[in-house]
């Protein structure tokens, strides 16, 4: 009884007391100063480690963090001049030689030199390292066959150095040589997996903790970075606080000192946090709020290097039969399902690879002219696969992840197919995963699925259905297209748009693939975020980013279309500018 | 009383080892990897990144390896720093592996940072939801039959009805938009978790309110209570010293499941405030098939569950004379 009551006094109040004391140290030192700026980055990067990284939560953090050879130039999207300050190619397209700018440094004050870039790229294509990306680099001399000849321990069986063409001739010279002449390298140089990660850094990392580096390397008090900004605090699920980083060569043009980059999921919520000012960026709103946020001058809807479309299981019957395919591909109203289902003005795609390439037409599915020419024209393909009225088609089932818009897409083909072709579809709704793991093992008939650019090129999207790669999944393997394609690696432009484009056009006559649209990203920027522009990648390198002052904001807002609403702007009235640009104003 | 804590103990120990076994094998036979994705990445590399974190082996070895701090690798740890990840201590050493979605932390790292956040918004939806809750069945019991009695019924019927995620809708609105005095998200000060906190707490408060209620209107109707009435105490004192300590035995058995509750219930709450707490990682984990973050959040849950219960029946022990613990064996 004693301890009963000792436990009534003391048990009542140490519940509580523990309580409290969690509350207080989950919210000790939580509190920031209101960063210059913050954005909204999707879920929780998976790694801050640049070449770990695989989606667009890690790019854009990698942008901020890291600089490559060359970057994206936010207006026209070019590669211009990053850590390489000028490169040059062989005669034969053959050898690239970057030179890397003297007097960039690391966060820890070393300097950037190429023998960081070689170190990278190593790691990059080292199976060990578990990359996902390592195969942008495939078209190195020697670097696949480097790559993929590895021992028992998983690790590769040649030196790196005398077998593959990436070298360092000396602090500030990084030579890359080639299988192929690579007119786009530029382009590819861009990713976000082939930025330096500081050599002697990693290596004292490897060192000081030999069996938990990866965990400690990339935390704030160790982490070593290149770009316009490094990284102060990281609270996963939470936020990442990045502030300028000094010793980066461009840092005068960098105009916020501290950055926030939000890591949430929800889309709703992320739109709340855009629409009370917590941040100034977000790239992805829920699709029911965009009929209203239409026509407000923050809403930047943007077509995007995204292609939509349905992977076909051309093994299983009756889709084994092309014209069945083919009058399936013309059987879809493809702009109803951007009207009334993803509404963000998805433009109706009848091609793989999006017409987002300049100087690239590429191939399209052929058609007659009108969506009622169409059906009758599938119509009349399916009579001569013998099917009809007295022979219908076996039902065929649509599958796809229960995710976002995926199922309304589904319901309306099925219904359009069912009205306009008498074919009976039923839809298969799979958790991501599972749907992932069906996919890959052929346990669909016609699969829901998109493919993202890896970098501006339309071989990012035609390399997918090559025979025998890793991501085709759809049974489909056509040596004439393997052909095209490897024809396509070895030729210059223009031949080679031309050669992809008739791998294009190949694709689209077997169709194991039905293309349905592009995609629009649904940004919301605040009308003061200065050097933000739209580009088809959707890569921003916040380097660029300034808030606008008063004056700046009513010019840009003159140029509006009188239709567009303006809106609120959360950022400083005053604006803030990068140090160079305050000097170039100050004595305009 | 010691022994009623040693054995109860042993049975929660039995029970987190059941509960981590079962979710062990059940997770590595869902469809689907960790490293499943639109875009795969090439065999060779899948095939390090499984060696890596030993999904190639066999299941029973898989789960030795986590559970105690067993080296049983082939290769030992040096193979495992090829890409440094953290070598197993093994659950009995405090070490729950690493994350196999977050290849930047531990499962350890995350657990540390996320639980204490969980807590004190589980803490203060608790807290409000009893303090409102218990004053709510008190004045809904003392004025039975009364509009007042009815209004708070309806509202607490409605609290029940309502997922807390249309009551975090309808604060958000209130709160943030219409009159915004209060941060519409995020994490970082106390303002932070007041609607958070309201919003979870909201269903809890109303059940709450409801067994005090009907603990109370049993609790006045016993011959004690008249006994006391006719000693001469004051009405107040009868309520509070003798009424409310047997009419809220329920509301303290209640307590251990509404604290389980709490916390599993606050993955979505956490998502709709993007608060960075322990049930997002619940969710995420599954979805991710990040084996062991999911295995570090479920017998996390476990243990918290069992002592919290055990905690419940301390308190209501101490509360109520007639129930002696060590009566039990």
């Amino acid at each position: 009884m004693r301890s009963a009551r000792l436990l009534r006094r003391f048990g009542l109040v140490l519940v509580p007391a523990v309580l409290i004391a969690a509350a207080g140290v989950s919210l000790s030192g939580a509190s920031f100063e209101r960063a210059d700026a913050a954005f909204c980055n999707g879920a929780e990067p998976s790694s801050l480690d640049p070449q770990q990284g695989t989606g667009m939560p890690e790019t854009r953090l990698v942008r901020a963090l890291y600089e490559g050879l060359v970057v994206s130039d936010p207006r026209t999207g070019m590669p211009i001049p990053g850590m390489a300050e000028s490169w040059s190619t062989s005669a034969d397209g053959l050898t690239w030689t970057f030179r890397i700018r003297a007097g960039s440094r690391w966060t820890d004050g070393a300097e950037v030199t190429a023998h960081d870039f070689a170190f990278a790229w190593e790691r990059l294509l080292d199976p060990r390292t578990g990359a996902q990306y390592a195969d942008l680099l495939f078209v190195v001399r020697g670097a696949r066959a480097w790559a993929e000849d590895v021992g028992e321990d998983g690790a590769p069986t040649r030196t790196f150095a005398s077998n593959v063409a990436i070298t360092a001739l000396d602090a500030r010279t990084f030579v890359v040589g080639l299988e192929h002449p690579v007119d786009h390298f530029l382009a590819l140089a861009v990713a976000a997996p082939l930025v330096p990660v500081s050599r002697h850094a990693l290596e004292a990392a490897r060192a000081r903790w030999p069996d938990r580096w990866q965990v400690e390397w990339t935390k704030p008090e160790h982490s070593v970075t290149n770009g316009p900004f490094r990284l102060v605090e990281r609270r996963i699920n939470d936020r990442i606080r990045l502030a300028k980083h000094e010793g980066y060569w461009d840092a005068d043009e960098v105009a916020f000192r501290t950055l926030d980059v939000l890591a949430s999921e929800h889309l709703a919520t992320n739109l709340n946090f855009y629409l009370t000012g917590e941040v100034a960026y977000l790239d992805e709103v829920p699709v029911s709020a965009i009929p209203r946020l239409r026509g407000r001058e923050d809403y930047r809807p943007a077509p995007y290097l995204g292609s939509s479309f349905f992977r076909v299981n051309v093994a299983k019957p009756p889709l084994d039969d092309v014209r069945v395919r083919r009058a399936l591909a013309l059987a879809i109203d493809r702009q109803e399902i951007a009207d009334k289902i993803t509404k963000a003005g998805e433009l109706p795609s009848f091609s793989l690879v999006p017409k987002l390439f300049a100087g690239w037409t590429g191939a399209e599915l052929r058609r007659s002219g009108s969506l009622a020419d169409d059906l009758d024209e599938a119509r009349q393909l399916l009579t001569e696969a013998g099917y009809g009225p007295t022979r219908p088609l076996p039902p065929i089932e649509l599958h796809f992840a229960s995710q976002a818009t995926n199922k309304d897409v589904c319901e309306v083909i099925a219904d359009f197919w069912r009205k306009e072709l008498g074919i009976t579809a039923r839809l298969r709704n799979q958790e991501w995963k599972v749907y992932l793991d069906a996919q890959r093992r052929l346990e669909y008939d016609i699969s829901r699925s998109s493919w993202i650019a890896d970098f501006a090129d339309p071989a990012t999207f035609l390399e997918v259905f090559a025979p025998g790669a890793d991501n085709s999944r759809t049974g489909w393997s056509d040596a004439r297209y393997g052909d095209l394609l490897e024809r396509a690696r070895r030729a210059r432009e223009p031949e080679r748009f031309a050669i992809l484009a008739e791998a294009e056009a190949l694709l689209l006559t077997e169709l194991p693939i039905l293309p349905v649209y592009t995609f629009t990203v649904t940004s919301l920027v605040d009308p003061r975020l200065g050097g933000f522009h739209a580009n088809p990648l959707d890569d921003h390198c916040p380097k660029f980013w300034y808030w606008k002052p008063d004056a700046e904001l009513a010019e840009s807002r003159a140029g509006n279309d009188p239709a567009i609403r303006e809106v609120e702007s959360h950022g400083p009235r005053e604006g803030l500018l990068s140090p160079a640009e305050q000097r170039r104003r100050a004595s305009r | 009383m010691t022994r009623f804590l040693l054995r109860r103990l042993a049975w929660a120990a039995l029970t987190v080892l059941a509960v981590a076994s079962i979710s062990f094998v059940l997770m590595r036979n869902v469809r689907g990897g960790p490293f499943d994705s639109e875009r795969r990445a090439s065999a060779a590399v899948e095939k390090n990144l499984r060696e890596r974190y030993r999904l190639d082996w066999p299941t029973w070895k898989q789960f030795a390896a986590y559970v105690g701090p067993f080296e049983l690798g082939e290769h030992g740890p040096a193979f495992l720093g090829g890409d440094g990840t953290d070598t197993f201590g093994g659950v009995l050493a405090g070490d729950f592996g690493p994350s196999l979605q977050y290849r930047d932390a531990s499962v350890n790292d995350l657990l540390a940072q996320s639980l204490p956040i969980s807590a004190a918004l589980g803490f203060l939806a608790l807290s409000w939801a009893l303090a409102v809750g218990i004053t709510a069945g008190i004045v809904s019991a003392l004025r039975r039959g009364t509009t007042l009695d009815v209004a708070l019924r309806i509202t607490a019927t409605t609290g029940i009805a309502l997922p807390n995620f249309a009551i975090a809708g309808v604060l958000v609105l209130l709160f943030a938009f219409v009159w915004p005095i209060l941060p519409v998200a995020g994490h970082g000060s106390w303002r932070h978790l007041v609607l958070p906190s309201l919003a979870l707490g909201a269903p809890f408060a109303a059940y709450i309110a409801r067994l005090t209620r009907t603990g109370m209107l049993e609790a006045l109707g016993e011959d004690w209570i008249r006994t006391a009435h006719a000693k001469g105490l004051p009405p107040r004192l009868v309520v509070t010293r003798h009424a409310l300590r047997a009419g809220i035995q329920p509301v303290i058995s209640y307590l251990g499941p509404a604290a389980a509750g709490v916390l599993t219930g606050s993955l979505v709450i956490e998502r709709i405030f993007a608060i960075p707490g322990t049930g997002s990682h619940f969710v995420n984990s599954a979805l991710n098939r990040d084996y062991a973050l999911a295995m570090g959040v479920t017998i996390l849950y476990t243990a918290l569950v069992c002592v919290l219960n055990l905690l419940v029946d301390v308190v209501q022990a101490s509360l109520d004379p007639r129930i002696a613990l060590e009566d039990e064996s």
